[in-house]
């Protein structure tokens, strides 16, 4: 059970996919004009989220591996199509603003990145609890930034007026306003270091960078380049030594048979 | 220490020019626009200016104080960037819009990328064009003396006629800075003659607009005449597209970077929706300038003959 919570943790902190992964980016900018729509999308991807983990994880060992990535399309895709369904059976003021972005999330990176990195490997119950934490992961973050879109731009959260009509800067409420916020909390979590996988609680590492190269930027590479050569050349050294080493030895060996063999 | 005796490496000789200097003598060149937008819409003006500078200046302290960063607040680059911005804003705006604009063109434009010589866009264009689609309202209601009309480029887009001459001395409704041409050359020609400025930009794009207008436009001088003085674009094409950072440092670079100017302003008045489009044109032309300095890159003294 412990390996559960953990997964929980790791998806809506640690590997935050909005904020940290930096996965979903498509849904995260157009979907989170009001914090409403914001909270719609990041449940509905969850749902979709934790059956695609679980039943992807409970196949992993039937489907082919040749055509793993044909096969999870067709279960999310079933899986999008009873959502939207049911959206517009029971929430269809919902269904009817997030718009083309419900069946969009048949080709969500998070849900394709999670059944391949996670669920392909690992048992359905962690899997499912994998889509929980992930799901609500961004749950999280998608209402974060559409809470600050929908109070700077139209100066109302979760409908509730906040900040008069006269003073609502409305270029958040666009498209720019979604990277504006996007990259301002971003930021914000980068500077108060909450723990993640780019940061604190990754473990320590000669290089600069933290040796992960998923997130490299590029600035610090060529450094990175130098240091890691020189670790292999050293690494073959000492092999080499290693070698000579184990081959005087096994001559001393010999020689000593050969000299008792003599006397 | 005797300056003779002192031994360094290069360079030996150095100019006097400083950005200190080249920053005061753009805000000079910029004094007969804003004591002309002052005479005619009031002390309004002047508070939206003092506004704007007052709003770029400690946002910038601020934000490096902040950041550890050295504080470069006296080089006067927030002073114009301030002062740009005010020139740029209708008059009778509510304060706040101005303050909240070089907020944005200090920190989010200028300060996050690096401050000083590493924005890649104008900063104070950058925020008119913020507060162009946050307050599309209050950023496109012009008055004069109490009456609002509508700017001479807007009647022009809907086929009225304008008087040309009140465009040049600037009895017209628009933003603070951009009413008086003539304020604005005398401006320019103190630029020049400082050699602050080159006159290849302004120059580039003055003429390609011109052309622009008179061939897809109306086939008549005076139309071409009144577009001319109309809007930003002279106060653009010599104040704001001449901007060191933003505009390419080669020769012929910035004859491109002119005529591409003066396209895009052309195609936005004419094809486009709205009446003006100087910003959008000189925002746009800013981000081609890495890509025209190198495709445009000088050949080297000495290398003439050879091909690669």
């Amino acid at each position: 059970m412990n390996k559960c919570v953990e997964r929980l943790y790791n998806g809506i902190i640690k590997e935050n996919p909005t904020f940290v992964l930096m996965l979903g980016m498509c849904p995260t900018l157009a979907t989170t004009t009001t914090a409403v729509n914001g909270v719609g999308m990041g449940l509905t991807t969850t749902a979709v989220l934790i059956f695609s983990n679980l039943i992807i994880s409970s196949l992993r060992k039937i489907i082919p591996d040749r055509v793993r990535i044909p096969a999870y399309i067709v279960i999310v895709a079933s899986l999008v199509t009873i959502v939207q369904l049911l959206l517009k059976a029971f929430i269809p003021f919902l269904d009817k603003s997030l718009g083309i972005f419900i069946p969009l999330i048949v080709v969500n990176c998070i849900i394709l990145g999670r059944a391949e990195a996670y669920a392909a490997k690992n048992g359905p119950l962690e899997s499912a609890f994998d889509g929980i934490g992930m799901g609500l992961g961004f749950t999280l973050g998608l209402t974060c930034i559409a809470v600050f879109r929908e109070l700077l731009g139209a100066g109302t959260v979760f409908g509730l007026t906040v900040i008069p009509e006269a003073y609502k800067i409305s270029i958040f409420g666009l498209a720019p306003g979604a990277f504006f916020v996007l990259a301002g909390l971003t930021a914000l979590q980068n500077k108060f270091k909450m723990p993640s996988a780019t940061n604190g609680s990754a473990p320590e590492s000669v290089l600069a960078c933290g040796g992960n190269c998923m997130h490299c930027t590029g600035s610090a590479c060529m450094a990175n380049h130098a240091q890691l050569e020189t670790r292999r050349l050293q690494a073959e050294e000492e092999a080499l030594a290693a070698k000579k080493a184990s081959v005087a030895q096994k001559q001393a060996e010999l020689s000593a048979k050969l000299d008792k063999k003599e006397d | 220490m005797n300056k003779l005796l002192n031994v360094s490496s290069s360079p030996h000789a150095r100019s006097n020019v400083l950005t200190q200097n080249l920053m005061f003598d753009v805000a000079i060149a910029m004094i007969p626009a804003s004591v002309y937008g002052v005479y005619q819409f009031g002390l309004k003006a002047l508070c939206i200016m003092l506004v704007t500078v007052a709003g770029a200046v400690l946002s910038e302290y601020v934000y490096e104080s902040l950041m550890g960063r050295p504080i470069t607040v006296m080089d006067g680059s927030a002073l114009v960037t301030g002062m740009i911005l005010a020139l740029n804003m209708p008059p009778e705006i509510p304060l706040w819009i101005p303050f909240l604009g070089s907020v944005f063109a200090i920190i989010v434009v200028k300060q996050i990328y690096g401050g000083l010589g590493q924005n890649f866009m104008n900063p104070a264009l950058a925020a008119r064009c913020f507060l162009l689609i946050s307050f599309a309202n209050q950023m496109s209601s012009f008055k004069l003396d109490g009456v609002s009309g509508a700017t001479p480029l807007s009647v022009l887009k809907n086929g009225g006629r304008v008087d040309v001459a009140a465009m040049f001395v600037g009895k017209i409704p628009g933003t603070i800075g951009e009413v008086s041409v003539i304020a604005l050359l005398i401006g320019a020609v103190y630029l020049l003659v400082k050699k602050v400025i080159s006159i290849r930009i302004p120059a580039a794009y003055l003429l390609s607009f011109a052309v622009f207008v008179f061939i897809f436009g109306q086939h008549d001088p005076a139309y071409v005449l009144a577009h001319l003085c109309g809007g930003g674009l002279i106060f653009g094409a010599f104040f704001m597209a001449t901007d060191y950072v933003t505009s390419p440092i080669t020769p012929k670079g910035q004859i491109v970077f002119g005529i591409l100017l003066g396209v895009l302003t052309g195609l936005f008045r004419i094809f486009g929706g709205s009446a003006e489009g100087v910003s959008y044109a000189i925002i746009i032309s800013n981000l081609m300038v890495p890509l025209i300095e190198k495709v445009t890159l000088p050949v080297a003294f000495g290398k003439e003959g050879k091909k690669a």
